[in-house]
């Protein structure tokens, strides 16, 4: 049952084989047994989970049921669920209580699904291997000595190791695919504008963008269904028809075109994983599809451009944990400045501070134009490369990562080849395009290759389409982590 | 030497919308500390600003109102500082593309006309408040204000004197309110200045370095920080001291300004474009939806007055000085019975110019709360045009009318003030005091022009001040003319 799909789990509660509080338990005891060995949920509240499991069984008893009523599902830690605690990974908000929920939330809530926990991250979602968290890296359930990837580490570890049966994440630079990639799971992001942000604490507005992780493109859909919605209090928003996205989960994949952009299969990627993504590209021409390549020149800029944009406006976002009216605040401090100063040496950790005095250097006068605007004229050419791409195929796809997942510890010390774990995620947030994750193939190691696929704006049905179908004809999504397995 | 003060103001008009300029927050003056901060305003991890659109309207009012250029897209920019009372560490506003560009303003400046260039009018949050009493050395904050909405209108350095700023800030203060979107209240800081100073030689075109004085409340004090401050900057000079750009404070007390901060220790804001808001894009729909529900402007008003009724430039200036006023003025105007036009006008201003405003001083209330309504002014002013009254009676009747006695013709039968122009009713009473006072008849036959009007007080006083005056001396003149 651990292991069922959302949409089993679904119908076994609305037969009534299983009360939602039955399965919200059995998740909360695989959490008590193993979340030790993975360090993936900061926070377990099991009487909150089950008084919101017992309202989902007098739902369902009543019949006023949806596809996610009963079914336990994890949240990143980024999310303010109200009256719990919610850290964004820093000791910052290590005691913050949320006092309002944030529109996903809502959104969960209403579907009558059960909050299962929050789970571990990057600090404010700055990393890509959740080694930055406060309450420390959550680890790989295939290999607990090396990292889940980052930041939604902690959703992806959960789900990987049936700690959860889907949890939500957050995508700046690929936040969601990458750690999907590491720990052998299906990850989304949306386009840009989908799910509301309100209630997500920010990171970088302009590229923050929430989204599912779960075993399956169809678990990913049903999720999706609740996830995106029109949200007034986000002015970035958008209005669009409703979708089902599970509506295109099973047609013929006959005539798809996929895009190989040339730069993904450059220098800098592990051999295995080159051949995991050939082997996975030779699988969709199997099921009808063509490949042609495409050329996204100047996605080689996005790493530097992010790494401008993002802390830019990470600086901006992070100024209110000034200590003043919640969250942490130093002791033994003499004035004002002195109070700011220690508050936020002590609140925040050696990566967030890094991102906050490059974000306040390339905002700062004279300093501007060269960056950050120069950054924004790069953003927009990657979205024009993307564009152009696009007239030629339906989908891109390429690796996530272009490593499997690496020990703890191995990058800590060197800042540039951390961000460059990101160097194929990267792009579709610059563009504001929909990304996804999902396993294809393991290294000599055993550890999960993630292939990604790029859509156009708004294309999430067809892109869940592509995945489902490769994930009929394929078994990797469903191996199970060694920690899955005990 | 001679000096020129050049002056320019920034001045904050606060938008008078209900809610927050980002938030669903009240905005309304004077709760408990922290009563009317939500989530948004208190910067909550995770929230978002929501752009109020009624604030956008005021601005397009304001941008239309002064003949301004309205940017059909502007952006909302973070100004990023640390500060208690400031929760986000940033402050919303708009920077490299403001809502208004350009528009002017007409002052009266020494007996005739100048204009006031305007550079730009930008819409921002404001900030909470920071309350250094009663906390024993820390700090209270209040963020009740922190997200209402301003208008920042910054004029260009087109001022030559003290009186010259005063005059502009008024006539701001008075536009903001008469197209209603600002309540202009300066004790609450709804309407509040900084004025850039500098001085330099008379003659010369360059700018001379500006020192700003910040947050100017009242009129008084913007007169007085700057006549102190450009005196002091002269001072310097003479001295062969230089200037250096700073931010000055005004202190009530003892009328000086001091410094606040100089240019090195000045922030780096570190602007840039907000990514949770969207330019504020304003099509040709908008504009004109706004521009149609524009009131008629104190100046097309003022113009109106002068062509149509006549009445004189000194006259409207007062008319026109707020919207109330005006329409009060209109209002009674189309009740006042009799007379022609003009005369009916002038008269009508005059009474609202001098006996209504007058009392209204006196009795400290504003327009709004005036216990005499245009209609009531409006049956008084039409028994002075038809005689009934004379203007010393009509005071009077004012007076009750004032005081809650009933209309105008209902004081004067109670209290039986009808003008007597009963000429047979007159002359009786001219009889009667010229054989009461034969020696006063003979001094004015003898030459002496002062008896008589020694003998029209006593028929004046005899009436009990009814007698129609002009036919009192049309009748006396007549009678002692003919002995």
């Amino acid at each position: 049952m651990i292991e069922s799909s959302l949409k089993t789990l679904s119908r076994s509660l609305a037969e009534k084989k299983i009360s939602s509080v039955e399965l919200t338990r059995a998740y909360l005891d695989r959490i008590d047994a193993h979340n030790a060995e993975v360090n993936a949920y900061i926070t377990v509240d099991a009487e909150a989970s089950l008084a919101q499991a017992k309202a989902a069984d007098v739902r369902i008893s009543k019949g006023d049921t949806g596809p996610l009523t009963g079914i336990p599902v994890a949240h990143k830690d980024i999310w303010c669920a109200k009256g719990w605690r919610t850290t964004c990974g820093s000791r910052m908000l290590e005691n913050f209580r949320a006092p309002y929920d944030a529109h996903v939330i809502e959104r969960f809530n209403d579907a009558g699904a059960v909050i299962l926990g929050k789970t571990n991250m990057d600090e404010f979602a700055m990393g890509s291997s959740n080694e930055t968290s406060w309450f420390g890296a959550a680890k790989n359930p295939w290999d607990p000595t090396r990292v889940t990837g980052g930041s939604s580490g902690g959703s992806a570890a959960a789900v990987a190791a049936a700690l959860a049966p889907a949890a939500t994440g957050t995508d700046t630079g690929g936040s969601i695919r990458q750690p999907a990639a590491l720990c052998g799971i299906s990850g989304l992001k949306p386009t840009y504008g989908l799910v509301s942000r309100y209630g997500m604490i920010a990171f970088a507005s302009s590229l923050d963008q929430g989204g599912p992780l779960a075993r399956s493109a169809e678990d990913l859909a049903l999720l999706l269904d609740v996830m995106v919605s029109f949200d007034e209090r986000d002015s970035t928003s958008l209005k669009r028809p409703e979708e089902d996205y599970s509506r295109l989960l099973d047609a013929p994949l006959s005539g798809l075109r996929i895009g190989l952009p040339k730069e993904y299969f450059g220098e800098g990627i592990s051999s295995d994983v080159r051949a995991a993504i050939e082997a996975a590209i030779d699988e969709y021409r199997k099921l009808g599809a063509s490949t042609v390549e495409v050329g996204l020149p100047a996605s080689e800029l996005s790493v530097p451009a992010y790494y401008v944009i993002a802390p830019a406006e990470a600086s901006s976002n992070l100024s209110r944990f000034d200590g003043v009216r919640y969250g942490f605040r130093a002791e033994g401090y003499s004035d004002l400045l002195d109070m700011y100063c220690k508050t936020r040496a002590q609140g925040f950790g050696a990566e967030v501070k890094r991102r906050i005095l490059i974000g306040t250097y390339v905002l700062s006068h004279g300093y501007y134009d060269a960056y950050y605007l120069q950054a924004q004229r790069i953003r927009r050419l990657i979205a024009r490369d993307f564009a152009q791409a696009f007239e030629q195929c339906d989908v891109i796809m390429g690796p996530t990562s272009p490593s499997t997942a690496f020990g703890i510890g191995a990058r800590v010390s060197d800042p540039v080849q951390m961000y460059l774990s990101d160097i194929f995620t990267i792009a579709a947030n610059l563009a504001g395009l929909p990304g996804m994750s999902i396993p294809c193939g393991t290294d000599g190691a055993g550890l999960p290759v993630g292939l990604q696929i790029i859509g156009n704006y708004f294309s999430e049905a067809r892109m869940l389409n592509v995945a489902h179908l490769y994930q009929k004809q394929t078994d990797w999504h469903a191996r199970k982590s060694p920690v899955a397995a005990s | 030497m001679d000096w020129e003060i050049v002056i320019g103001l920034e001045t904050h008009a606060q938008l008078s919308t209900r809610s927050k300029i980002f938030s669903g927050a009240s905005t309304a003056f004077g709760a408990p500390p922290n009563t009317q901060a939500c989530a948004v305003d208190i910067a909550l991890p995770g929230v978002l600003p929501v752009l109020n659109i009624g604030a956008v309207d005021k601005a397009i009012r304001f941008g239309i109102a002064v003949g301004a250029n309205i940017n059909r897209r502007s952006v909302f920019a973070r100004k990023n500082y640390f500060y208690p009372d400031l929760p986000k560490g940033y402050q919303i506003s708009q920077y490299e593309i403001p809502v208004v560009e350009g528009g002017q303003v007409t002052i009266q400046a020494g007996g005739a006309e100048k204009i006031i260039h305007l550079t730009r009018a930008h819409l921002e949050e404001d900030a909470g408040k920071s309350l250094h009493e009663d906390f024993h050395g820390m700090t209270g904050i209040d963020l009740n204000r922190a997200g209402t909405p301003l208008l920042e209108i910054v004029s260009e350095p087109d001022m030559r004197s003290a009186e010259e700023a005063v005059e502009y800030a008024k006539a701001l203060h008075a536009l903001v309110r008469w197209i209603d979107i600002c309540d202009g209240s300066m004790q609450e800081g709804s309407f509040r200045c900084d004025a850039n100073v500098s001085v330099r030689k008379k003659g010369s075109d360059q700018l001379g370095t500006r020192r700003e004085i910040k947050n100017l409340n009242s009129f008084r004090f913007l007169q007085q920080a700057i006549e102190y401050e450009a005196g002091w900057q002269i001072e310097q000079l003479e001295d062969g001291q230089q200037i250096q750009q700073a931010t000055v404070l005004f202190d009530p007390d003892s009328g000086q300004t001091r410094l606040m901060r100089t240019k090195e220790d000045a922030h780096d804001y570190r602007y840039f474009p907000d990514p949770d808001l969207l330019p504020l894009e304003i099509d040709d729909a908008w504009l004109e939806r706004t521009r149609e529900a524009m009131p008629e402007l104190p100046a097309a008003r003022s113009h109106r007055y002068q062509t149509e009724l006549g009445l004189s430039g000194q006259d409207t200036v007062l008319l026109v000085s707020d919207r109330d006023t005006a329409d009060f003025f209109e209002a009674t105007l189309a009740e006042v019975a009799g007379g022609d036009r003009p005369a009916a006008a002038k008269l009508t201003a005059n009474w609202i110019n001098g006996e209504l405003a007058a009392a209204l001083n006196r009795a400290e209330v504003e327009l709004a709360a005036c216990p005499v309504s245009a209609p009531a002014l409006a049956g008084l002013i039409s028994r002075v045009i038809d005689k009934t009254l004379s203007s010393k009676l009509a005071k009077d009747v004012f007076d009750g009318l004032w005081k809650g006695e009933g209309s105008a013709d209902e004081i004067i039968d109670r209290r039986g003030l009808r003008q007597i122009s009963d000429s047979g009713a007159i002359e009786k009473l001219v009889d009667e005091v010229i054989a009461a006072n034969e020696r006063q008849v003979a001094d004015y036959l003898g030459g002496k022009q002062k008896a008589f009007n020694s003998l029209v007080g006593q028929i004046m006083k005899a009436s009990k001040g009814k007698a129609n005056p002009a036919q009192v001396n049309e009748i006396l003149k007549q009678k002692l003319d003919s002995r």
